[in-house]
């Protein structure tokens, strides 16, 4: 998994049908220094994150997991919202 | 598996049901030489992991989720070992 802040979402009319009532999101990976790393991403939300949240997400096929048996086509979910997160020095 | 060092924890209270009980900890992947390398991830604990120390991360979604011990998880990254010692000769 990896930390990310959601920075928009996603609207989508022509979908493939398992994405139907799913939230698509946009979120930019993070680092532990709070730095934005990498490209952003669109990631489908199992957990009612919103804009401007930090959430963690995951990658790969266990993204599709919150909805099983549907098989929901996505290679990134969010599956967490991030209270707070601690880095000692 | 990838070497990593443990550089922080997560708190997170809203989250998919499978990680419930389980510790989320902020891991920085690493060459065996000790350099950074790579962004910082966050992985499930199943070992007792703690800050600062060297780990052993399975980055596969089966493998994590087994080390969860929870079917069908969401989870992509579980640390499953604490290195002791590591010896690399290049």
């Amino acid at each position: 998994m990896q930390l990310a802040r959601v920075i928009g979402d996603v609207v989508a009319t022509i979908k493939d049908p398992n994405f139907d009532s799913i939230k698509l999101l946009l979120v930019q990976p993070i680092a532990a220094d709070g730095k934005d790393v990498g490209r952003p991403l669109v990631a489908v939300d199992s957990v009612g994150a919103g804009v401007g949240e930090t959430v963690f997400f995951v990658r790969g096929k266990e993204a599709s997991f919150p909805w099983h048996p549907i098989e929901v086509p996505a290679d990134a979910g969010i599956v967490g919202i991030v209270d707070h997160y601690t880095v000692p020095k | 598996m990838i070497l990593a060092r443990v550089v922080g924890t997560v708190v997170s209270t809203q989250k998919r049901p499978q990680f419930e009980g389980a510790k989320l900890l902020l891991v920085q992947p690493e060459t065996p030489q000790g350099e950074a390398k790579g962004p910082t991830l966050l992985a499930i604990d199943s070992v007792g992991a703690g800050v600062s120390e060297r780990v052993l991360v399975v980055l596969e979604g089966r493998a994590a989720g087994e080390a969860l011990g929870k079917k069908l998880s969401p989870v992509d990254a579980a640390i499953v070992g604490i290195v002791d010692q590591l010896e690399c000769v290049e």
